[in-house]
């Protein structure tokens, strides 16, 4: 028979276990959530402003803003509480309708890509980008912020709808980047693929969504000077 | 033969340059290379690193008598990440731009080798206090690395320190230097001033000793 390891450890108890690891996940979940309560209505302010700046980043012109929603028949109406993804009817200084702004999300390499882009009702398309927010890979998937060639895009993307108004006319995609022939396909990014077809899905999404309502019923909507 | 005993004063100091995490031991080196094109990046990293590196050696030297061995690694890393969230609302709480500034690498402080490496090789042997001055210690040597890095990136690659311009209208910057690539420039270059100073101090502590042997002899 083989003599005791001295240098054996002593045996751990199941209940030395449990009670390690139950006990600081708990002080971690109390941790997590009183940081969270406490910082959460700060959070929330800076988002608003964020969103405010971003707003007047992509449609210049806005001097005010409606957040709008759909109600179960697809009417346009005002949003009765702040959405995940908001759309924003945006009205200049003597409560003209300027155009809309529209918060969409796909899925892009790292996790949800999140875009903030605005509709021209007089040019019948997509006039202006911007990320909200994205954790996509840095040097590769984050060059949708910065690559001009892709911000071009966004000068007048085409989204017209069809002669029904129910639907967009032509399908927003993402191409090979070099391979646009249509003022509907965005220009994609070599090296940037998986992002920049998630911004094509993003603007197709979000576009089939709203814009047959807005076209609808937005030059109609009753404005307001909600800021 | 007992194990030399070493002062406060040197658990806070080795970090911040005999064992530099960065310079020295080329820890954690993705948000090294990846946040450190603005200086204010740099700097903000830093501290949100710093301040992990705080509160889990905290945590982990107060702890090490309750965590059992064949659990160690789950319960740092539930530390480590506890602290990390923190600090993400934290700093959407003083500014989303920040946030979006330093983008997912907030995040990936959870597996910064630095982090875990320091709470298993030393708060989890030493008391509470020698803990703290070892995370801070490290903490402010990495940010102290990150801070150089960044500046040269900056300066270089933007032509400003802080965002306020350095040069006049005509200089064309260097933009390679706040590109990915430029991170491993100008982490090249300060590695090469780094290994050149330490030869320098070696060379001239080697040189002491001898003529102290041949004084005595």
């Amino acid at each position: 028979m083989n003599a005791p390891d001295p240098l054996q450890q002593k045996k751990t108890s199941t209940w030395e276990m449990y009670r390690a690891i139950v006990g600081i996940g708990a002080f971690c979940a109390l941790l997590i959530v009183s940081v969270y309560q406490g910082t959460y209505a700060r959070i929330a302010d800076n988002k608003a402003r964020f969103l405010n700046n971003a707003i007047a980043g992509v449609l210049p012109a806005v001097h005010s803003t409606v957040e709008v929603s759909l109600d179960e028949t697809g009417a346009l109406i005002r949003a009765t509480e702040p959405a995940d993804l908001p759309a924003f009817l945006g009205y200049g200084e003597d409560d003209e309708l300027v155009g809309a702004v529209i918060t969409a999300q796909a899925m892009g390499y790292a996790d949800n890509v999140t875009v903030l882009y605005s509709y021209s009702f007089d040019l019948q398309a997509i006039v202006g980008f911007m990320v909200l927010e994205t954790k996509e890979t840095p040097g590769l998937g984050d060059k949708v912020e910065t690559e001009p060639h892709f911000l071009a895009n966004f000068e007048a993307l085409d989204a017209r709808l069809n002669e029904d108004g129910t639907a967009l006319a032509n399908a927003i995609v993402t191409v090979k980047q070099g391979e646009k022939t249509e003022p509907w396909q965005i220009d994609g990014i070599t090296g940037a693929t998986i992002t920049s077809d998630a911004i094509g899905v993003i603007m197709q999404k979000g576009s089939s969504y709203w814009l047959p309502a807005f076209e609808r019923d937005a030059r109609n909507f009753e404005p307001s000077s909600e800021e | 033969m007992p194990l030399k005993q070493v002062s406060p004063t040197d658990e806070f100091i080795k970090g911040l340059w005999r064992d530099n995490p960065v310079f020295i031991h080329m820890l954690g080196l993705c948000p090294a290379l990846a946040v450190s094109n603005t200086a204010i990046n740099a700097l903000a990293m830093g501290a949100a690193t710093t301040f992990v590196l705080l509160m889990a050696g905290l945590s982990v030297s107060l702890l090490r008598n309750f965590i059992p061995r064949e659990a160690r690694i789950v319960s740092y890393i539930c530390i480590i990440a506890t602290f990390v969230t923190c600090v993400d609302y934290a700093i959407m709480a003083i500014s989303i731009e920040l946030h979006r500034a330093l983008g997912a690498f907030i995040a990936l402080i959870v597996v910064n080798c630095l982090i875990l490496g320091r709470s298993e090789a030393f708060a989890s042997k030493n008391n509470p206090g020698r803990a703290l001055l070892d995370a801070l210690g490290m903490g402010v040597g990495f940010t102290g690395a990150l801070f150089f890095i960044g500046v040269m990136r900056e300066v270089l690659g933007s032509g400003t320190l802080f965002g306020v311009g350095l040069f006049p209208d005509g200089f064309q910057t260097w933009t390679v230097m706040v590109l990915p690539s430029g991170g491993f420039f100008a982490m090249a270059i300060w590695l090469l001033v780094v290994n050149w100073i330490r030869h320098r101090q070696e060379d001239a502590e080697k040189k002491t000793a001898e003529q102290a042997g041949e004084a005595a002899s």
